[in-house]
């Protein structure tokens, strides 16, 4: 049986993690190769790196991590955050990441999606989408969720899906933060519309949160950060509640 | 003597990874081994063991390979004439295949006997994107696999003619082999680059061949 996964998701800022794990007697905390490290040795199925540098410059230090953790993590990893072009898709790639998330640079130009999958494949082009509703209908929400689309955002799966995404990353901004539970409502919509993979992200702060986003939000894979990073449960944990309540997971 | 592991380099997504989980396993195991990426066919009659990785379509895999001069010729060489052990990955593992219809029909190396097959997806997410089980089904092979999980991503399958090729099957949908296997030369859907210890572990199983 196919399993469902559980990803950590690690902000790193000009090259150190910010809001990471601060419970491990790491060697150094903010090494974001560490970081993922523990987290690959301890349960995750894939890591994801999300660079939040606010400069161009500083965004280059993901490239030297992302080198470094291929070497020492064997597991998938995704890296968002700041892709604006074909060329910094092609480097993250080179460098060693297994796929990479896009956002604002998909909204900016959709053709984005169908270049990056026709020559890299769809299987490494995740595209994360960020929805908040307004009046019953979801819209989607670009620049960190900062900015208004006005796009319809079921409508917008549609076609990130035709377009060739590999994979959707659904993070709702309703909840994001909240420790309330996943969007259950726009995760099931999604993930019936979609024949593609749908990664739920936002909101987790109960372990039951998990066993909610598969079940009735029908999501194929969890990400979760603070939950994790402040060592709420581990990951274990989630795997071990979410096979007692007969949910497959890698254990 | 020392053995010497050559990565085909013919265009084909993120070799990169394949490579650094090879210098892993050759550091941590303190093997008498050397890995190398190469797009340079002569490459290979030096090489003890020879990895054809692969990403993306099938066709546009077998024209990255036809697109170097000799290579389809020296890999033959390599893994039939000689018999040397041989390793196919995800799409290089379908390229083993006799055919493809993923997006047409496509020729493949023919190695081992079977077609390349899209996954039937009845109310199923496709890619099959993540972490399964492949189960032995009797087959022999030399390297023993262990049944866990192993990190997969495809959408189409080898359907392998004859059965005594099929070392592993995995299940999504539809029973499909996981990992096929003819003496020296093994096929593999899933990524054991990615797939942690237990792939790490097939990888040494591979060089110590």
């Amino acid at each position: 049986m196919l399993k469902t996964r559980i990803i950590p998701c690690l902000d790193v800022k000009d090259g150190r993690v910010v809001k990471g794990i601060n419970f491990v007697d790491l060697i150094d905390a903010g090494d974001p190769v560490e970081q993922a490290k523990f987290y690959s040795e301890n349960g995750a199925d894939e890591i994801c790196f999300l660079d939040i540098s606010a400069s161009l410059e500083n965004r280059e230090t993901i490239i030297s991590i992302v080198e470094k953790t291929a070497a020492e993590v064997f597991i998938p990893l995704t890296v968002g955050g700041g892709i604006r072009s074909i060329n910094n898709i092609q480097n993250l790639l080179k460098a060693g990441a297994d796929k990479v998330s896009i956002n604002s640079a998909a909204l900016n130009d959709p053709n984005v999606i169908k270049i990056a999958s026709q020559y890299f494949g769809s299987q490494c082009i995740v595209v994360a989408v960020d929805v908040k509703k307004n009046n019953n209908h979801w819209t989607v929400y670009s620049h960190g969720g900062t900015k208004n689309t006005g796009i319809e955002a079921i409508q917008w799966l549609r076609k990130v899906e035709e377009l060739g995404a590999g994979e959707i990353l659904l993070t709702s901004m309703d909840k994001d933060g909240t420790k309330s539970g996943f969007d259950l409502e726009v995760l099931s919509l999604a993930s019936k519309t979609l024949s593609i993979p749908v990664i739920a992200s936002g909101g987790v702060g109960k372990i039951e949160h998990f066993y909610e986003g598969v079940i009735k939000g029908q999501a194929n894979a969890l990400l979760a950060a603070s939950v994790f990073h402040f060592n709420e449960f581990s990951i274990m944990d989630v795997k071990h509640y979410l096979k007692q309540k007969n949910i497959e997971v890698r254990i | 003597m020392k053995r010497l592991i050559t990565i085909v380099d013919y265009g084909s997504g993120n070799i990169l990874s394949a490579k650094k989980s090879f210098s892993k396993v050759i550091e941590k195991n303190n093997l008498n081994a050397e890995v190398v990426i190469s797009e340079n066919p002569k490459f290979l009659k030096n090489s003890s063991h020879v990895v054809l990785p692969g990403q993306g379509a099938f066709k546009t895999c077998m024209e990255g390979l036809k697109n170097i001069p000799g290579m389809i010729e020296e890999l033959d060489n390599f893994a039939v004439k000689r018999a040397r052990p041989f390793f196919g990955i995800c799409v290089g593992m379908q390229l083993l295949a006799d055919t493809s219809s993923e997006n047409g029909n496509h020729a493949g190396l023919g190695w081992i006997h079977g077609s390349i097959e899209k996954l039937p997806s009845v109310d199923l997410k496709m890619p099959h994107m993540g972490w399964n089980t492949i189960k032995n089904v009797g087959s022999k092979s030399k390297i023993i696999f262990r049944e866990t999980d192993y990190y997969f991503v495809h959408s189409y399958y080898f359907n392998c003619k004859k059965r005594e090729n099929v070392v592993t099957e995995t299940y999504y949908g539809i029973n499909f082999p996981s990992i096929v296997n003819k003496e020296n030369i093994y096929g593999l859907q899933f990524h054991p680059e990615k797939s942690s210890d237990q792939g790490l572990e097939i990888i040494k199983n591979f060089i110590c061949l």
